[in-house]
């Protein structure tokens, strides 16, 4: 097992730097200085400024002084927040979404998974369809759709809900939650159901029934583990998902959390503030592909043997 | 009392086609310390038979329509899914068809061995556990304290089918019932299973129904017989009547499916046709890992006009050397002779050339079909590319195959989904024969048939031989099949030739213990030779 | 089946029933992909009719009429500059659509040929190929996608190429495992032994068996690109005025919904019911075509 979490972090690697340098040189393309707006800048602050960046040095070196910066974990100053480093707006910013990210995660597969499971135990009756439509409406909704539509009716509609910010007066946090977790719970019922299915029609279930078992115990000892396994391996991507769903959560519920930050920063061409945060979850999203290979090789026990023998 | 009593049961399957009858008022009875047989083919209804005494087919499409099952007095019929439930695995315990699938990867095999004992019996795990490496130790697994926590992909299939046994017996149920559990074995494997079934049997006195389409593979061990076709019982009687004095032509039928007796050879000489020499095919060579020597150093002729079959068990690499003849997989090195042509080093042109004159048929009808194209598409497919026929010709040229390969000519707009087994090997024997090749590499032709279509089909490939003047490569991992249609056989184990002879040589005079094994593995030799 | 013994012309031969046709009878027995085809059939062909067939024109507007709801004149009603909504949903879907199908057939280009060519070559050639779709695999594109809008600025073609980009990867994927399989059945085997060209087995033998499951994943992932286009279009980082998409539409209705809540459910009903409709279509032929539901 050990080699197999060593292989996969050595090649995980290589993609982040590619995604660093892919990022970084793409920024520094881009049409357009930073100080670009603000209109009649004297030359010499200019040139100040730019000196500060690190602007007026050549590309290459920019990029091998960047990289001496990330290796010490420090992400650059703010274009646009002087004074501010990428970094504080990070560290700002990560504890909120990683709340609204875990909360939305829970919803995600608490909800998913139940119906799932459910699903296919009684495939092709009320007790299949019922959350599978569900499941449907939860995939053809997108979540800047939800949102509002939530907002309008728990929030305005009927009242019961706040419908903006976080953690300012109770109950603020249900409704983001919801909105990011309700897709990926979606997701998840439909694979869950499949692997299920797939576990539940095999000849070992059948073995295990053949032992007189009753139902609860072959789904739950003998289908579980395996019908789960598609599941397990959606998460990386999930995550990756839930990230990017966050920029919309954030901004519909105007939660101060990375997400928000980013998009403004996108708006407001930050980009120094751009190039840290796609760097932060690139690598972010990277290590959770390989957290969720890992978890799902692990449960395999022919890949766990077949790495583990050292 | 019997152990168990089926009286008048009747299963129905209803599907988008219709209702069908599986199993239509059949009534048998199990006696304890022996072993009844149910023999059929596939669809016979054998299985359903059994499955439906144990709530295990699915409801719906299947309903159990009528009848009564005394087990020990009790109607299992009659039975709630929780009586059921405390009957299954703790009275009547089941053996399946497939090791490989019937053991759940994701668990040790002690902790699914002990899963019986402790939910039926209240046994305490460590007590349990005790339990399972005895038994494990009696059914011939090797240093059970170890093993007893490794997972089944650790097994291999032999190994697994005897984890599946003491699973069965953790409880000492007092009916087992095996369904075909050595069907998806080695010949060799087979016959120790086979042996273990019955020791274990009689040790403990307990009733077996011993499902199987092979009527050989009972021979030795059954003590009644119960032969079912389209879900009735059309005959029955003990081991000896059976074999003896059977009456209904079906049983008559699957009886002489067995392939016995040896093909009578000619004594003419005969020219060199094929020379294998050293051939080594390889496989996987990487930096680290040593290759699979899937072929080893193998030498051998086939004159011209000979059956020649070639036997071993799976991973012997009969198969690897029937594909390198034909330059279907790449030769590592080596020569293979064909009419003085050096099949090895062809290309393009010559190639193409070459192929013609060589074809194959393959194990699985299934597989050997596109799927995609109908049966003129597949037949008139090698016509057009060599040459044979041309395009106005074309349909009388198919037409012409069809009929040789004994399949009907209305037939030939169908898509391969449409047929059986048999009907699809048909069709891909006339693919091989479309482009009047000299010789045939057969590959396990009729292994994935049914006893009584491997018999037709055996006929078929040795009547269209003698027309077509064929000199033909039989693989096989039945010795009684390659006895049957072969002139001279060879035996391999593990990459290399073992021995070679006539069959009478062989199967009378083996030389090597190899041989002598495979020999004794072949079902049904008390009973048949 | 009835099989007369006596015909001598292939023409007189029942007619078998292919796969395609089996799959076509099962489809068409599937009422929500047949509700799906239906609903897609007619969005697409009033994207296709937008310029002629729109109440309005795309630009007029009232703007002392304002924001009203729906009304005979305005079905749909008008947003807060008096423009038509019904008109411009029509326009939006239009862009909404075409990203959908075109981002699509650049992922289904590149994907199906890359996929094809790694599987088809094996060895070293597939390895190479394969582990640098892993390598991208594990990018982060939605991230990269939002960094391309910002950097070269909000291009439709780019947003095309982006997504088609990001999309193509599954269907490599995909289709090197169906080649790949496909080349150890029998029948591929037969075929090379007759002594077929590879050009005739790619096209006979390996491509029509290869389409199921091709079919299937290019019907699921145009709503998944849809979703994309309108997610950043959401944002503000897709689609751009005076263009307009559904994305976009939702972006404006969201801002009012408070006081004209049909600028918000209008927009979101028309992207919703067209997701529907191919998440539908797509799992009824995953059933007809009976293709399984693992990925790779």
């Amino acid at each position: 097992m050990w080699r197999f979490i060593s292989i996969r972090l050595l090649q995980a690697i290589p993609v982040i730097l590619a995604v660093i340098t892919v990022t970084f040189f793409l920024v520094r393309v881009a049409p357009g200085g930073p100080f670009d707006s603000e209109k009649a800048v004297i030359p010499e602050v200019k040139a100040a400024l730019e000196a500060q960046y690190r602007l007026d040095l050549p590309l290459y070196q920019q990029y091998v002084a960047y990289l001496g910066d990330l290796a010490q974990g420090e992400l650059g100053p703010s274009f646009k927040y002087p004074g501010r480093s990428v970094n504080e707006l990070i560290g700002a910013g990560l504890p909120v979404t990683a709340e609204l990210g875990l909360y939305a995660l829970f919803v995600a597969l608490c909800l998913g998974g139940v119906a799932g499971v459910i699903a296919a135990l009684k495939p092709n009756t009320p007790q299949d369809y019922i959350p599978m439509s569900a499941a449907m409406i939860g995939i053809c909704m997108p979540t800047f759709l939800l949102g509002p539509l939530l907002v309008l009716l728990f929030g305005i509609h009927l009242d019961w809900l706040p419908v903006s910010g976080w953690g300012d007066i109770p109950g603020d946090k249900i409704l983001p939650s919801f909105t990011l977790g309700a897709a990926y719970a979606a997701y998840i019922a439909r694979l869950g159901r499949a692997g299920m299915l797939e576990v539940m029609s095999q000849d070992y279930i059948r073995t295990a029934r053949a032992k007189g078992l009753p139902q609860w115990q072959v789904v739950i000892k003998h289908a579980l583990r395996g019908g789960m396994i598609p599941v397990v391996s959606f998460l990386g991507p999930a995550f990756a998902g839930l990230l990017a769903g966050s920029f919309v959560v954030e901004t519909i519920f105007q939660i101060p959390g990375l997400g928000r930050f980013y998009v403004q920063a996108a708006f407001n061409r930050d980009y120094t503030m751009i190039l840290g945060t796609t760097v932060f979850l690139s690598t972010l999203i990277v290590l959770f592909n390989l957290l969720s290979d890992i978890l799902a090789a692990w449960m395999n026990p022919r890949l766990r043997a077949q790495y583990g023998s050292d | 009392m019997s152990l168990l009593e089926v009286n008048n049961l009747r299963v129905n399957f209803t599907t988008r086609m219709g209702v069908n009858k599986a199993v239509d008022d059949i009534s048998f009875s199990v006696e304890s310390g022996k072993i009844t047989a149910i023999i059929g083919e596939s669809g016979s209804g054998k299985s359903v038979a059994c499955y439906s005494l144990l709530g295990l087919i699915p409801q719906p499409p299947g309903s159990i329509e009528g009848g009564t099952a005394l087990f020990e007095g009790s109607d299992l019929l009659q039975m709630s899914e929780r009586e059921l439930r405390a009957v299954r695995g703790r009275d009547i315990a089941m053996i399946f068809q497939d090791p490989m699938t019937c053991l759940n990867p994701h668990m040790t095999i002690g902790q699914q061995l002990i899963e019986p004992l402790v939910y039926h019996k209240k046994v305490p795990t460590a007590d349990a556990r005790a339990r399972a490496v005895e038994l494990l130790e009696e059914v011939g697994i090797r240093d059970p304290q170890s093993t007893i926590d490794d997972y089944p992909h650790q097994f291999s299939g032999g190994m697994r089918q005897r984890v599946m046994i003491a699973m069965a017996l953790i409880n000492e149920p007092k009916l087992l019932i095996a369904d075909e559990p050595t069907t998806a074995l080695d010949v060799t494997i087979q016959a120790q299973i086979l042996k273990l079934i019955a020791n274990l049997q009689s040790k403990r006195d307990i009733g077996v129904i011993f499902i199987s389409h092979d009527l050989a593979v009972v021979a030795d061990i059954a003590d009644e017989i119960v032969v079912m076709q389209n879900g009735v019982i059309v005959e029955r009687g003990n081991r000896e009547g059976i074999f003896h004095n059977a009456r209904h032509p079906y049983t008559q039928k699957l009886l002489s499916a067995i392939p016995s007796g040896t093909k009578q050879t000619n004594e003419e000489d005969r020219d060199p046709f094929i020379a294998v020499r050293n051939l080594c095919t390889w496989f996987g060579q990487g930096k680290n890992n040593p290759p699979n020597k899937a072929v080893n150093n193998v030498s051998f002729n086939i004159e011209r006009g000979e059956v020649l079959g070639l036997v071993g068990e799976s991973g012997s690499g009969k198969s690897t050397i029937g594909r390198s003849l034909l330059r279907l997989v790449q030769v590592t090195s080596g020569s293979v002779a064909f009419d003085d042509t050096d099949v090895t080093a062809l290309q393009g042109r010559d190639l193409k050339n070459m192929r013609r004159r060589m074809q194959m048929i393959f194990q699985d009808p299934y597989a050997s079909l596109n799927p995609r194209m109908s049966v003129y598409d597949t037949l008139a497919e090698p016509l057009l590319l060599h040459g044979i026929e041309n395009k106005a010709s074309v349909e009388q040229g198919v037409l012409k195959l069809m009929d040789d390969v004994g399949l009907a000519r209305g037939f030939v707009r169908k898509y391969p989904h449409e047929f059986s087994g048999g009907q699809r090997q048909r069709i891909a024997i006339g693919r091989a024969l479309a482009t009047r090749p000299e010789f045939i590499v057969a590959d396990e032709p009729v292994s994935a048939l049914d006893v009584t279509i491997q018999a037709q089909i055996l006929d078929l490939m040795h009547d269209l031989g003698e027309e077509y003047g064929l000199t033909m490569l039989f693989v096989s991992h039945d010795l009684a099949v390659v006895r049957h249609i072969a002139d001279r056989i060879i035996v391999l184990y593990k990459g290399e030739i073992v021995e070679q002879g006539s069959p009478d040589e062989l199967f009378n005079r083996p030389q090597e213990d190899y041989t002598q094994r495979l020999l004794e593995s072949i079902p049904g030799r008390t009973v048949l030779v | 089946m009835t099989a007369e013994t006596t015909i001598t012309d292939i023409s007189m031969a029942e007619h078998g029933t292919s796969l395609w046709q089996d799959a076509w009878v099962r489809l068409c027995k599937n009422r929500m992909a047949l509700f799906g085809l239906a609903v897609l059939s007619l969005f697409v062909i009033v994207a296709l009719l937008t310029p002629w067939i729109a109440p309005y024109s795309y630009e007029t507007q009232d703007l002392q009429l304002g924001a009203a709801p729906p009304s005979a004149q305005h079905w749909l009603g008008t947003d807060i500059f008096g423009r038509d909504l019904l008109t411009q949903i029509m326009y939006g879907g239009r862009i909404s659509l075409a990203v959908g199908f075109v981002a699509t057939a650049v992922a289904l280009l590149i994907g199906v040929t890359w996929g094809a060519i790694a599987g088809y070559a094996g060895g070293r050639v597939d390895a190479v190929m394969m582990r640098l779709v892993d390598i991208l695999y594990a990018l982060p594109f939605m991230i990269f996608i939002v960094l391309l809008m910002v950097v070269f600025g909000r291009n439709l073609l780019l947003l095309f190429l982006a997504i088609g980009a990001v999309e193509w990867l599954t269907m490599a994927r995909i289709m090197r495992g169906q080649i790949q399989g496909l080349r150890q059945q029998e029948f591929v085997e037969a075929a090379v032994s007759l002594g077929l060209p590879p050009s005739t087995i790619i096209r006979r033998h390996l491509i029509p068996n290869a389409l199921g499951p091709i079919i299937v994943y290019t019907t699921l992932t145009i709503p998944n690109v849809m979703l994309l286009e309108a997610f950043l279009s959401f944002l503000g980082l897709g689609i751009q005025p005076p263009q307009t998409s559904w994305g976009l539409l939702i972006s404006y209705g969201a801002e009012t919904m408070e006081e004209f809540p049909w600028l918000l459910i209008f927009p979101g009903a028309a992207l919703t019911l067209t997701l529907f409709a191919l998440n539908f279509l797509g799992d009824g032929l995953r059933d007809a075509l009976d293709v399984r539901s693992s990925k790779d």
